[in-house]
């Protein structure tokens, strides 16, 4: 017996043999030895970041499947992009099964870290962070994973993006925990992805909160089964600093959480307070599109056990249109979950298939405010819905995300 | 090893010494041409000479069967020069396949070589040679890497990491142009060439190639596909396949000459397959659907890529449209293409500028 546990103890450790760590410090030669350990490395291999300030010039990027990249601490390991001169982000991953851990991306030109096309991508306890605070001239993204699969955020910390913190766009099977997003112009964003477990984050000081949106003429649309849960968003007052023609110049400053377009998304036992526009908003896709395989209207929110207080106090009337249409049909009692409601016609007139409805659970004392849009339309009537019971038929949870996260590979 | 071999051979075997030594000797006739062992090899050789492309490296007079080639319209790189070449091992040959790049043969070589002229005034002008990019067909798919070119070795040296090379040449205009030139890194060769998770060449297909190209040794011009015929690197083409025009062929339409532009320079990330799919913004040559050309498309990640524009191509309106604006800029966190250029191609601006201007 204890022979047999020799040798497979003996296994697994030539396994462990076979994979390299790779060493590396701060240095005048950064750049390049840094690029060339992350063209270097083979599946099972560490390229190890010691403490310390990397002052890099271009873009560094990673190929290889199944390499861990990781530092000293958000706070000692830091990858300094201040005077970048090429390369669109501070770091590609286009591999499979990377775990990218402990180190922060700061003041890239462009995005910080853009991951393309991965089956597992594990990022913990990473910073992104434009340093001179919020500003346009920002990169757009913090934490971008886009057409990606498995994707797991956990405990990171993204500051300053001039489009969102963390971004994950396209992708499959998600998790999104721990992490706190601040001054921002979106803190978390889930875009045109399915199967997201956004949890425990803290969420603040941005212009919008948490946004659940989807959006045409992409690959992949028909964003769902979201679900936020268990979040703090609050204070997300930052004046809206995106350049014009991305979705997110769009979002009113003081938005807490806004789904878009997307369908079944279950936001429950978050906190939500003190955002000046808004703590929560369903809204319609509201520019035009001739995509003919795209929905434009949210459908299947369920929304539950959730803390509002204080939403509304100084709403974004002057920059935004949203914010001031909601203001001038709330007048002075603006609500806590606000939904556009517009639809298709033929459930404008005939009503929506009861599946597809907006659900409200239980969330203690909070207000709601629904457009009737028929009526907005038309002079002398009430275009306003705030009968909260009405949207109290019953639950409708979604199932947990889950998939492999390489646990051990985190030590 | 063939040395020791022959000696042991001479040692017991006279009259097979001699039959080993007039193998020695076509082996060494071998030598002096492709060197098929590297361009295969898990290792990519440390020098470019280790190829045996070239007769003369410098000149860039490449031996027999390494074939020069040029594309109708080629992609933009900083103003550097290029000289394609070919090799396809011997007795193997390449398939040609619609709207796609020839299917190579294992062991195939493509090769290109950027270089600035000193004096873009004067052709007779000394070369600057600046790089050898190499896609080798390996066993498992294709290798890309690059090799910076060495003044003292007259060799060029791999560079999986990159290099800067600060370079300056004088242009057309008479200016002095000064350029911090990027060779690649590895990476950077796969981003680009990279289509469904695969590394693919980009030029070689039927559409950028189908063309008259003079050669010195017919001392005449043949299109080039009729002479890869001649030389049995492939069997067919396909004559009636729609082909690119020259970007910088007034005598085209701008239509053509816009998307031939377009289709070199951003089609290989920004289509259904490339690294920019997520985009969703398509601008291969095939391509024909106007929102995913950009027309009144808006950004999806643009960033401060979008410059407050709304849309990647406002009809008539160059000004607002965000592709152009991109094509302008050479602040990494704006600039399309991401990589491959430090510099403003201001020819292929103008182009793309007065394409949209004829847009309705």
């Amino acid at each position: 017996m204890f022979n047999k546990f020799n040798i497979l103890c003996l296994l697994f450790y030539s396994h462990v043999l076979h994979a390299e760590i790779y060493n590396i410090g701060p240095g005048l030669n950064s750049q390049e030895q840094l690029q060339e350990l992350m063209i270097l490395a083979r599946p099972g291999d560490t390229i190890q970041l010691k403490e310390g300030v990397y002052e890099l010039s271009d873009g560094l990027s990673l190929t290889q499947n199944e390499v861990s990249v990781k530092g000293a601490g958000m706070h000692k390991t830091v990858l300094d992009f201040s005077e970048q001169m090429s390369g669109a982000q501070g770091l590609l991953v286009t591999s499979n099964n990377v775990v990218l851990k402990d180190f922060a991306i700061i003041n890239t030109k462009g995005d910080a870290l853009k991951v393309i096309g991965a089956d597992g991508i594990y990022m913990v306890n990473l910073r992104t962070e434009w340093t001179n605070g919020p500003d346009t001239s920002n990169g757009a993204y913090g934490l971008y994973p886009v057409q990606s699969k498995n994707v797991y955020i956990d405990g990171c910390v993204a500051i300053g993006a001039s489009d969102a913190g963390i971004y994950v766009g396209q992708s499959e099977n998600i998790i999104v925990r721990n992490n706190i997003a601040q001054y921002n112009v979106a803190g978390i964003e889930i875009e045109n992805s399915y199967y997201a477990d956004v949890f425990d984050n803290e969420v603040s000081l941005n212009t919008g909160g948490i946004l659940v949106f989807d959006l045409p003429d992409l690959p992949q649309q028909g964003g769902h089964n979201i679900r936020v849960f268990r979040n703090q968003s609050s204070n997300n007052n930052t004046d809206n600093f995106a350049p014009k023609g991305n979705i997110v110049a769009t979002v009113p400053r003081g938005t807490g959480i806004l789904v878009l377009a997307n369908s079944t998304v279950e936001i429950f036992d978050n906190e939500i307070h003190d955002n000046g526009s808004i703590n929560l908003g369903i809204v319609s896709y509201f520019e035009e599109t001739d995509d003919p395989d795209y929905y434009p209207h949210p459908r299947s929110i369920y929304i539950h056990n959730n803390n509002f207080s204080n939403s509304g106090y100084n709403p974004d009337v002057a920059a935004n249109e949203m914010a001031k249409t909601l203001a001038s049909l709330a007048k002075e009692d603006m609500p806590d979950i606000f939904w556009d409601g517009i639809l298709p016609l033929n459930q404008m007139v005939f009503g929506q298939p009861e599946e597809e409805r907006i659900v409200l659970g239980d969330n203690g004392d909070a207000s709601f405010l629904a457009i009737k849009p028929i009526q907005f339309l038309l002079p002398f009537l009430n275009p306003v819905n705030r009968n909260y019971i009405e949207y109290q038929t019953g639950s409708r949870s979604l199932d947990e995300v889950k998939f492999k996260v390489p646990m051990e590979r985190f030590n | 090893m063939i040395g020791n071999f022959f000696i042991d051979v001479c040692r017991k075997d006279i009259p097979l010494s001699f039959f080993v030594l007039i193998l020695l000797l076509f082996d060494l006739n071998v030598n002096a041409a492709v060197n098929d062992v590297a361009i295969q090899s898990e290792q990519l050789p440390k020098k470019l000479s280790e190829f045996g492309f070239f007769k003369d490296p410098v000149k860039q007079i490449p031996v027999q069967n390494v074939i020069p080639y040029e594309l109708i319209s080629p992609l933009f790189s900083d103003y550097a020069r290029k000289k394609r070449f070919v090799y396809v091992p011997i007795g193997k040959k390449a398939v040609h396949r619609t709207d796609a790049v020839y299917q190579f043969p294992i062991g195939t070589a493509l090769i290109k070589t950027f270089y600035y002229l000193d004096d873009e005034r004067n052709k007779e002008s000394k070369s600057q040679l600046l790089e050898t990019r190499v896609l080798l067909r390996k066993e498992n798919g294709w290798d890309a890497a690059s090799y910076a070119w060495d003044k003292e070795t007259r060799d060029a040296e791999l560079k999986i990491a990159g290099k800067t090379i600060n370079s300056s040449w004088v242009n057309k205009e008479g200016e002095l142009m000064n350029v911090r030139y990027r060779v690649p890194n590895k990476n950077q060769c796969q981003e680009c060439h990279e289509s469904n998770n695969k590394i693919i060449p980009i030029g070689p297909k039927t559409r950028n190639l189908n063309k008259k190209v003079f050669y010195s040794d017919l001392n005449g011009e043949l299109n080039q596909l009729q002479y890869w015929i001649s030389k049995g690197i492939i069997d067919s083409h396909s004559d009636s396949l729609e082909r690119v025009v020259a970007w910088n062929d007034i005598n085209k339409n701008i239509e053509k000459r816009a998307r031939s532009y377009l289709a070199i320079n951003c089609g290989h990330c920004h289509s259904p397959t490339g690294n920019g799919a997520s985009s969703g913004l398509y601008l291969n040559f095939t391509e024909d659907r106007p929102k995913q050309l950009g027309v009144l498309k808006k950004p999806v990640a643009a960033g401060r890529g979008s410059g407050n524009k709304l849309y990647s191509i406002v009809p008539g309106k160059p000004e607002d449209s965000i592709l152009l604006y991109r094509m302008r800029s050479t602040d990494p966190g704006i600039m399309m293409p991401e990589s491959g250029r430090v510099l403003n191609h201001n020819e292929g601006i103008d182009l793309i500028a007065n394409w949209i201007k004829s847009l309705n």
